[in-house]
């Protein structure tokens, strides 16, 4: 399904990512790691927001190395942005219609409403600007993944912003969509809930793969580093957990 | 009306036919076609250059459309409306001005529009202005919006310059007395060497007088914007203003706010911001399957919406 060769990337003096090499072919697939690992900076290599200084990025046996994000879309895939972006007159409904695409119904936009927990009829017409809160846009914004559909969808940390209340109902969502997307999930999280429903986890270091194993080891071995002294949850507070 | 003017008057006043309600359709300087209703009468002017419009007191849910179309070359017009709506009325004006100019001369409308709005009625006013046409003429257009309203009255002001204007000179003053409410959405977008420049001016003369104004501009190509909103609080009210603009290529956009109190009880704010189009929007757009181009169209026409 997905796979990277060789995939490094360098800024500001620094390598962010270092020859990565990894294939994915699981259904739920969560990205995890301390700060500064190099998570995000991955999934926007994998989208084509950010272009890798060296390697060769695969899907679905295509080279997709050179092509643009809306070609990259048109191939299935998704995104979901930490920080959702907001738009000055664009509503709810004009975002997910682009998403949902020529084909989809009106029944099947409000579903992907309701399915975050919005009400269609108070969020459709509501524009995507200031006058919704970090969690009603992180909603909408999983929603408009939802809508995309497609063979992966790839969330940065979607429980980003979100506060407790909120948060318990969004796994909830990504259990469902676990169950009824056709597609493949590459999900950044910091949480035992959605690390525990993903078939692997991948545990990036310092911009390498330190781990890429079954959920279940992978699990043990962060709980065990955790009871042997760092008292982080699975080092995302900082650069204290060194493993 | 041939297949022409047809097609503009879909553009500026979204009509397909002659329209329900009172209607005056005015093209290439004379009357084409004039309805009024029991509650709503269109009178000519005695100087001829224009029309009145009487909507009887407690006229509600009624709508007077008054679409202005020019398709001749070289046609230059000053056309005065006037609207008179009394008491307690609760009705829709839609106006707007279509320029269709093929040939080598300048064509030109000069709408000024004056709304007398008596108590406690409520006015929806769309207006639309549009060009287009392959000749070397230009498209310009004058638009003078006065209102006056009476306590309690409200207006809630839908405008816009769609595309094809080359200059344009827009200006739209209010008087608010006690209780009333102004409301006005303006949208601009220009291209090319297009200029526009508009005037907003409001006097918050009554107590309990609210105004909203939010005048959102696009400048593309190399053409230039100056927007002036000017707020006078001279009572117990409130006033807001918003102006937002994104230009383009090499367009340039002034925007002037201004914010004047001559009463302690008044409350105004001015609100104004410019920049391009936000990358992380075009990217958004993208990850849902657009092109680069058709996210910013997409962006475009959502801010001008």
């Amino acid at each position: 399904m997905l796979e990277l060769q060789n995939i490094s990337f360098h800024a500001d003096d620094k390598d962010i990512l270092k020859d990565i090499n990894l294939k994915i072919d699981d259904k739920f697939v969560a990205i995890t790691g301390p700060n500064g690992s190099g998570k995000s900076t991955l999934l926007k290599v994998i989208m084509g927001i950010i272009t890798p200084t060296s390697g060769k990025i695969i899907f679905d046996g295509q080279d997709i190395t050179d092509l643009p994000v809306n070609e990259r879309a048109n191939l299935g895939m998704s995104f979901a942005f930490q920080q959702p972006v907001r738009f000055k007159g664009l509503k709810v409904i004009d975002l997910l219609k682009i998403a949902a695409g020529p084909e989809g119904t009106s029944a099947q936009i409000r579903s992907y409403l309701k399915a975050v927990g919005l009400c269609p009829m108070d969020y459709l017409n509501r524009e995507i600007n200031d006058t919704l809160s970090g969690g009603e846009m992180k909603r909408i914004e999983i929603a408009m993944a939802a809508a995309r559909g497609g063979k992966l969808s790839l969330f940065d940390e979607p429980e980003a912003g979100i506060d407790l209340w909120s948060f318990q109902s969004l796994i909830e969502v990504f259990e469902n969509l676990r169950n009824v997307t056709n597609g493949n999930i590459l999900i950044i999280s910091h949480q035992e809930r959605i690390l525990e429903i993903a078939d692997k986890i991948i545990y990036l270091k310092d911009g390498t793969v330190d781990r890429y194993d079954e959920s279940a080891k992978i699990m043990d071995e962060l709980n065990m580093r955790r009871k042997g002294g760092c008292d982080c949850a699975f080092g995302q507070k900082g650069v204290s957990c060194n493993g | 009306m041939d297949e022409l003017e047809k097609r503009m008057l879909k553009e500026v006043a979204e009509l397909d036919s002659l329209p329900v309600g009172a209607f005056n359709i005015r093209s290439n300087g004379a009357s084409e076609a004039r309805n009024s209703t029991a509650n709503i009468q269109i009178e000519s002017r005695e100087s001829g250059d224009g029309i009145n419009v009487y909507f009887k007191d407690g006229t509600k849910n009624e709508s007077c459309h008054i679409p202005v179309i020019i398709s001749k070359t070289g046609h230059k017009e000053c056309v005065y409306n006037d609207f008179f709506v009394g008491e307690d009325c609760d009705v829709v004006i839609v106006a707007g001005c279509g320029i269709s100019n093929c040939g080598g001369h300048d064509s030109q409308h000069d709408g000024i529009h004056t709304f007398h709005i008596g108590k406690n009625s409520k006015v929806k006013y769309v207006e639309k202005h549009y060009g287009e046409g392959t000749g070397t003429g230009k498209r310009l257009m004058n638009p003078t919006t006065v209102v006056y309203l009476e306590e309690g009255a409200t207006m809630d002001m839908d405008t816009s310059q769609i595309a094809g204007i080359n200059d344009t000179y827009r200006i739209t003053k209010a008087e608010l007395g006690p209780d009333a409410t102004l409301i006005m959405h303006d949208k601009i977008l220009t291209n090319f060497d297009q200029t526009a420049k508009a005037e907003i001016t409001v006097d918050l003369n009554g107590d309990g007088s609210v105004c909203d104004i939010v005048s959102r501009g696009v400048a593309k190509g190399e053409s230039e914007q100056d927007v002036i909103i000017d707020i006078s609080g001279n009572a117990q009210c409130k006033g807001h203003a918003e102006c937002d603009s994104i230009i383009m290529d090499k367009g340039v956009i002034v925007a002037t706010p201004k914010l004047k109190a001559t009463c302690v009880d008044a409350s105004l704010i001015h609100e104004a911001a410019i920049g391009k189009i936000a990358g992380e929007q075009i990217t958004k757009l993208m990850t849902l399957g657009l092109n680069e181009q058709e996210a910013e169209q997409k962006i475009i026409e959502g801010f001008l919406m």
